[in-house]
């Protein structure tokens, strides 16, 4: 039987086993709009703002491990998504983004919501397609989910024009997709491997450095086997956390620019470095003539790209980590050789003395929430286990740095672009695939205000995620770094005219906590997270003249870093008024 | 240093446009590029010529290969290959001008497609050197036009870039 673009569309989402479609309607969206209505497969959600819809898609693609999915209309529709399409880019995040687009006819002509979709999105998507025969719809849509979930994930867009939703074909969903130009890559060179597994073996000061390569290959038990097998010591990304369990002994925490002082010193003085998906990026490396100065780096990633991109590699392996991490232990099993025990006491007895420098403690006795105890408080309460969103700034940096997340997929930020306005959106997405799940978003006053229309959809949809908001009155990041940089003079980050969270919450239906003292921390997030079908906003006035340690400076290398707080200097609320 | 890239790209529209946008968005050189389809009418044919260090060279061929419509790349300056261009050129041969620009167009073996009362239209296919020679020879007359194809390359022998 025949069936309109719109029934094929719909159809392949429920034959591609989507479950959630978060989207927004418009003109050139209206017939598929229509064919939802129809069914009751594909659940839709409606957004407030298409921005949201890719947050949410995002947080659930990244909570999940499937391609998260938006619908939207042309225009000012899918424009609204793009920065979260170029969120999801940076962070390799398997989405497909639909977009109503004119119809064939008036493409070209500036029509009523006419953009170029495919050329506006182009530089931040993995690919993307525009479909100008119904015939090509389905063929599209499989090749959309598979380009976007292989290989090396991201985002695909598909411009779909009004009038190839309306025209009529055949149904028949593609069982397989094999594509000429496109083929990922999983298993790594036999011979590669086994030269990196030498020289792992002949390390004397050896550092494990992993990233979001290992969320995304799910490859985070083969890691924890290799690493226990090998006893070196292993540091992650912000992208990596939950990859390697952060309450492990062998993990010596994040690394970077916000990294711990153990983890950055190791990386600094590591004989072999063995980097399995992660990209050495800039707030990793500082200052790159300054890297890892003694190592000879052993570099695992599925992106060729991506090695040698920074950092030249003196083993690269093109490979999936999974499939590359376990051949790596079969090779390290079978081998005569074993870990220079000797070498490996000294080194962990050099780490241990970094370790001792405590580089994350922080004053608990201040009459100020501090940012890091709500954080630690919410560590506990939750049992370590629940799935943290996050937006922007220095509260991101608190999270990662002090929710210690054992398990891949609980960390859910955006690290390569850094969006604020991320948290909330990506929570919402989590709830929908997890409901049963503990969710909570920890954010600024500043990132929170910029998806905060989402608050309606919580309320429509009963997604009782927890909003933790660590209010400094501060873009606190940004005036952290004009402390340090600028000579105090806080251009624009102070957050004025601020509304009131808790009424602004309960405008929406939902239920808001204000919390002004440290004692009132720990009992006000156990009475909102005892209120399961509750979304509860807690609103902590924090210490707002907290900043985030360690810190390396831009353009310093890893071992230069800012470790104890300065003197607040700081002008408060009171004097700013 | 100085590279001819070509590729087979799917004869897609939008295919080209992903190719130049990422030289732009990267930041990479691009000295000349040409395209156009082959005896398969699926594939293109697209010859880039760029330049940068060894670093910037190796990135630059994983990217392209990276984007979905690139089918297959090779780098025709890792072998021994042939590199031609092809010069359209108008110039000023009015007078005793005309002469020169008949011993130049022999000497270089080119060949006269037009002329009028004061100019006179060339074509010349060569290497790239072949065509600046040709340039600066006959840039005395005074250049009216010049059109340069890019340039478009194929490997010696039996390696050849094919699906
Ligand atoms: C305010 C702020 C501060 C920040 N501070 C820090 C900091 O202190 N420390 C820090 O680490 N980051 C920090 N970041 C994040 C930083 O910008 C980068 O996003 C992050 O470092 C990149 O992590 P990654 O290297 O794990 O790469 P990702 O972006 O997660 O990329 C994953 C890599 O793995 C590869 N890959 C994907 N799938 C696979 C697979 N199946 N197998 C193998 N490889 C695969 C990809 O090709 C890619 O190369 C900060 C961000 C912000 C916004
Ligand atoms: C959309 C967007 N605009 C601007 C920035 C730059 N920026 C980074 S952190 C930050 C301040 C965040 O303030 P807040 O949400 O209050 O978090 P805090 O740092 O105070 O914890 C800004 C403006 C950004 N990352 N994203
Ligand atoms: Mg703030």
């Amino acid at each position: 039987m025949e069936l309109t673009g719109a029934d094929i569309f719909v159809r392949c989402l429920a034959d591609e086993g989507v479950e959630h479609v978060f989207g927004y309607p418009g003109g050139a969206a209206l017939h598929i709009y229509d064919a939802l209505y129809r069914q009751d497969k594909v659940k839709h959600i409606l957004v407030r703002h298409e921005q949201g819809a890719a947050h949410a898609a995002d947080g659930y693609a990244r909570a999940t491990g499937r391609p998260g999915v938006v619908l939207v209309t042309s225009g000012p529709g899918v424009t609204n998504t793009i920065t979260g399409i170029a969120t999801a880019y940076m962070d390799s995040i398997p989405l497909v983004v639909f977009s109503g687009q004119v119809a064939t006819s008036l493409i070209g002509d500036d029509a009523f919501q006419e953009v170029d979709a495919v050329g506006i999105s182009r530089p931040c998507v993995k690919h993307n397609f525009l479909v100008k025969d119904v015939k090509d719809l389905a063929a599209t849509i499989k090749k959309a989910f598979y380009i976007a979930s292989t290989g090396r994930p991201g985002p695909v867009l598909v411009d779909i024009p009004k009038d190839v939703t309306a025209h009529k074909c055949e149904y028949e969903y593609p069982r397989t997709v094999s594509m000429r130009s496109y083929s990922p890559v999983t298993d790594g060179d036999p011979a590669q491997i086994h030269q990196a597994v030498d020289l792992m073996l002949s390390a004397k000061r050896p550092m494990i450095y992993t990233g979001g390569g290992i969320v995304l290959g799910e490859a985070s038990a083969a890691l924890t086997e290799l690493v226990r097998l090998l006893g070196y010591p292993c540091t992650n990304t912000l992208m990596g956390l939950g990859a390697y369990p952060a309450t492990d002994p062998l993990f010596v925490g994040m690394l970077g620019m916000h990294g711990t002082y153990e983890a950055n010193m190791a990386m600094h003085e590591c004989d072999v470095l063995i980097g399995i998906g992660a990209r050495f990026d800039d707030r990793v490396t500082g200052d790159l003539n300054k890297f890892c100065p003694h190592a000879r780096i052993i570099h695992v990633d599925v992106d060729p790209s991506s090695i040698s991109k920074n950092v030249p590699a003196a083993i690269p392996v093109v490979g999936a980590s999974g499939p590359v991490i376990n051949e790596m232990i079969r090779l390290i099993k079978a081998s005569d050789r074993k870990p220079d025990k000797e070498a490996l006491v000294a080194w962990w007895k050099q780490i241990g003395q970094w370790r001792a420098m405590n580089c994350l403690e922080y004053d608990r006795e201040s009459q100020l929430i501090k940012p890091q105890y709500v954080v630690e408080t919410l560590y506990d309460i939750t049992g370590g286990d629940a799935y943290i969103t996050s937006d922007v700034g220095q509260h991101q940096m608190w999270a990662a740095q002090y929710y210690k997340f054992d398990k891949p997929r609980r960390w859910i930020n955006s690290g390569g672009l850094g969006t604020m306005g991320f948290g909330l959106p990506a929570a919402m997405g989590v709830k929908l695939a997890f409901p049963d799940a503990t969710v909570a978003c920890i954010t600024g006053e500043a990132s929170i205000q910029m998806c905060l229309q989402e608050l309606s959809t919580c309320k429509q949809y009963d997604l009782p995620v927890k909003i933790v908001n660590l209010n400094n009155r501060y873009m606190g990041m940004v005036r952290q770094w004009q402390e340090f940089f600028y000579d105090r003079r806080y251009s624009h980050s102070y957050m004025d005219a601020l509304p009131d969270f808790v009424k602004l919450t309960e405008a929406y239906g939902h239920i808001g906590f204000k919390i002004e003292k440290p004692g009132d921390v720990e009992g006000a997030l156990k009475e909102a997270f005892a209120m399961k079908d509750r979304l509860v906003f807690l609103d902590f006035i924090t210490d707002q003249t907290e900043n985030v340690y360690p810190m390396i400076a831009a353009g310093k290398g890893q071992h230069e870093m800012h470790l104890k707080p300065c003197k607040a200097v700081v002008p408060t609320d009171r004097e700013l008024a | 240093m100085r590279h001819t890239i070509s590729m087979l790209l799917e004869n897609e529209s939008g295919a080209l446009s992903r190719v130049a946008g990422l030289f732009s968005a990267r930041g990479y050189n691009i000295e000349s590029l040409t395209v156009a389809p082959t005896e398969d009418e699926t594939l293109s044919r697209l010859t880039l010529v760029t330049s940068g260090s060894e670093d910037v060279i190796e990135q630059i061929t994983k990217q392209l290969n990276k984007l979905v419509d690139v089918v297959k790349l090779v780098d025709l300056t890792e072998g021994q290959h042939i590199e031609r261009e092809m010069l359209l050129i108008k110039v000023n041969a009015g007078g005793a001008t005309r002469d020169e620009i008949r011993r130049a167009v022999d000497k270089h073996q080119a060949r006269i497609l037009d002329e009028s009362e004061t100019t006179c239209t060339i074509e010349l296919t060569g290497t790239s050197d072949t065509l600046d020679a040709f340039v600066t020879a006959v840039s005395r007359a005074g250049i009216i036009e010049v059109v340069r194809s890019g340039v478009s390359g194929i490997a010696r022998g039996e390696n050849s870039l094919r699906v």
